[in-house]
């Protein structure tokens, strides 16, 4: 509407202003890169932690997967049988609803896929709870975790997974902002609606989509 | 201040490690981006300073709660960064935030070198109650560095009421040149030095021994444990909590990444 596309932006009245600069405000270099989602940044090799809880001391041996809720055949692994499944592998981006992106992160695991062909959700089945060995939750759509698109990983960069990063074992649903793959995943409950999980309950978006900027309700 | 939501009907997983319960707070005032016009800078210690903003429409905020802070560049670039809240929630249309400058910081860097009185940024907040302290529990809190923002918030908000619940500190710092907040302890606050102190002053680390007189001297129902810093400073002393026999389901932990 207007030639120069900033003015309107530095002279609009309060509100209807679609820009507001911050004066002396430059930034650093732009990098144009087309894998990073709006308003992230690269946070390179550090890879910051930010769980609201204590770091549980849980041992693999101690470590178990269920699925349970809406499935046909509700089901729980050990360490060792979750192993036996077919092992697959993330590589690619991790991005977090605070700002920054990790990119080229490597997962080994098995495809969440494995178990949920064990437990088979029912057809009502829509949505999930992913929950924690030391109770947070994070709610997706089932649709989310099928596909090829999500992970139970143990490893990272070929190594045991951190206990601060979630080992013995986090779930990895590397499409969505990084709080919903939750670590030291304890199981999924399968569901037909949609309940908000821990950070969805305090203001979160339910989704999370990084594409889409999804950050908090109502994004 | 927000109103407190009850989710009711939720499902509650199992555990063995129980997270805190939440207060959880209305997301209304979270989806809305409103400017913030910076009105005071004072200095805390030659990395800090506290950045007073006027923000007319503030929704009011819970001690420990943090907000999303945005510079937007003339290209339409963007910036955005987390931030506790440092003040005490009262009706002043005001709020502070305290920064540390970050060496090569995009956002801290352009507080400490360019903003003056004046200059307008945008917020969006106050975002998540789980580290949120209403004033009605027994609060132990262990802060370092900047890490002591939100705990400050709940100092101040302990002092402005007038609230007789117990509420103690211990605020880490590598020198008494570098406590934020110094001047304002009272009491309630045992600084921990790590790297130089006063004549007679000990000099380490946080250890078991800092926390074993108030463990000793905690309230009937025990204290309700906020714990706030880098991960490495968070995963020491939530460490020292645990061992020192705090209840996990009673410690919440807010990193600064
Ligand atoms: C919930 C929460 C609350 C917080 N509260 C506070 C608070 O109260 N006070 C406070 O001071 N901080 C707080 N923080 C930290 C704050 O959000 C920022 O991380 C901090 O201010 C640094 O941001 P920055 O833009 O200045 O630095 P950044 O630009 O993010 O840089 C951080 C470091 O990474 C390096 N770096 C990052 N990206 C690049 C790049 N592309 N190129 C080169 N170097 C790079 C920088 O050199 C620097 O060492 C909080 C964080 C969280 C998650």
């Amino acid at each position: 509407m207007t030639p120069d596309p900033w003015a309107a932006a530095r002279s609009g009245p309060e509100g209807t202003t679609r820009m507001n600069i911050t004066r002396g405000f430059t930034g650093r270099p732009r990098v144009s890169d087309p894998g990073l989602p709006p308003g992230q940044y690269d946070a390179g090799d550090d890879w910051p932690v930010l769980s609201a809880e204590v770091t549980p001391d849980l041992a693999a041996a101690d470590w178990t997967f269920r699925v349970d809720g809406l499935v046909e055949r509700e089901t729980t692994w050990t360490w060792d049988e979750a192993h036996a499944l077919p092992a697959s592998a993330y590589r690619g981006d991790i991005h977090c609803v605070t700002g920054w992106s990790k990119f080229g992160v490597r997962f080994g695991g098995v495809l969440l896929d494995a178990f949920l062909d064990a437990a088979r959700p029912l057809p009502s089945a829509t949505h999930a709870v992913a929950y924690s060995h030391t109770g947070y939750t994070a709610n997706l759509p089932l649709a989310d975790l099928t596909g090829g698109r999500a992970w139970i990983a143990w490893e990272y960069d070929g190594r045991p997974l951190d206990p601060e990063h979630g080992g013995p074992a986090r779930l990895v649903v590397p499409h969505l902002y990084f709080w919903k793959s939750a670590k030291w995943i304890a199981g999924l409950r399968i569901l037909d609606h949609d309940e908000p999980g821990f950070w969805e309950r305090n203001g979160y978006h339910a989704r999370g989509n990084p594409w889409q900027e999804q950050r908090y309700a109502g994004d | 201040m927000p109103a407190t939501e009850t989710v009711t009907g939720t499902f509650t997983p199992p555990t063995r490690f129980a997270v805190p319960g939440r207060i959880e707070v209305g997301s209304r005032a979270a989806g809305r981006w409103q400017t913030a016009t910076l009105t005071a800078i004072r200095r805390e210690t030659p990395r800090a300073a506290t950045f007073r903003f006027a923000v007319p429409e503030w929704a009011g905020h819970l001690p420990g709660q943090h907000l999303m802070l945005r510079l937007t560049a003339e290209d339409g670039y963007t910036a955005q960064r987390h931030y506790s809240i440092a003040s005490a929630p009262d009706d002043s249309g005001h709020i502070e935030l305290t920064l540390d400058h970050v060496e090569g910081g995009e956002v801290s860097g352009w507080f400490h070198t360019v903003a003056r009185p004046g200059d307008r940024v945008e917020v969006r907040g106050p975002l998540s109650g789980f580290f949120a302290w209403p004033g009605d529990r027994p609060a132990l809190l262990i802060g370092a560095g900047s890490g002591v923002v939100p705990l400050m918030s709940m100092v101040r908000h302990h002092r402005a009421r007038g609230l007789t619940v117990p509420l103690r500190l211990l605020v880490s710092a590598r020198s008494p040149e570098e406590l934020i907040y110094a001047r304002e302890y009272g009491p309630e606050t045992t600084p921990v030095l790590t790297r130089s102190a006063p004549e007679g002053v000990p000099v380490g680390r946080l250890t078991a021994a800092h926390l074993a007189p108030l463990m000793d001297d905690r309230p009937a129902g025990g204290w309700e444990a906020y714990v706030c810093g880098s991960n490495a400073f968070a995963e020491h002393a939530s460490r020292l909590l645990v061992a020192a026999g705090q209840p996990v389901d009673r410690i919440r932990v807010e990193r600064f990444g």
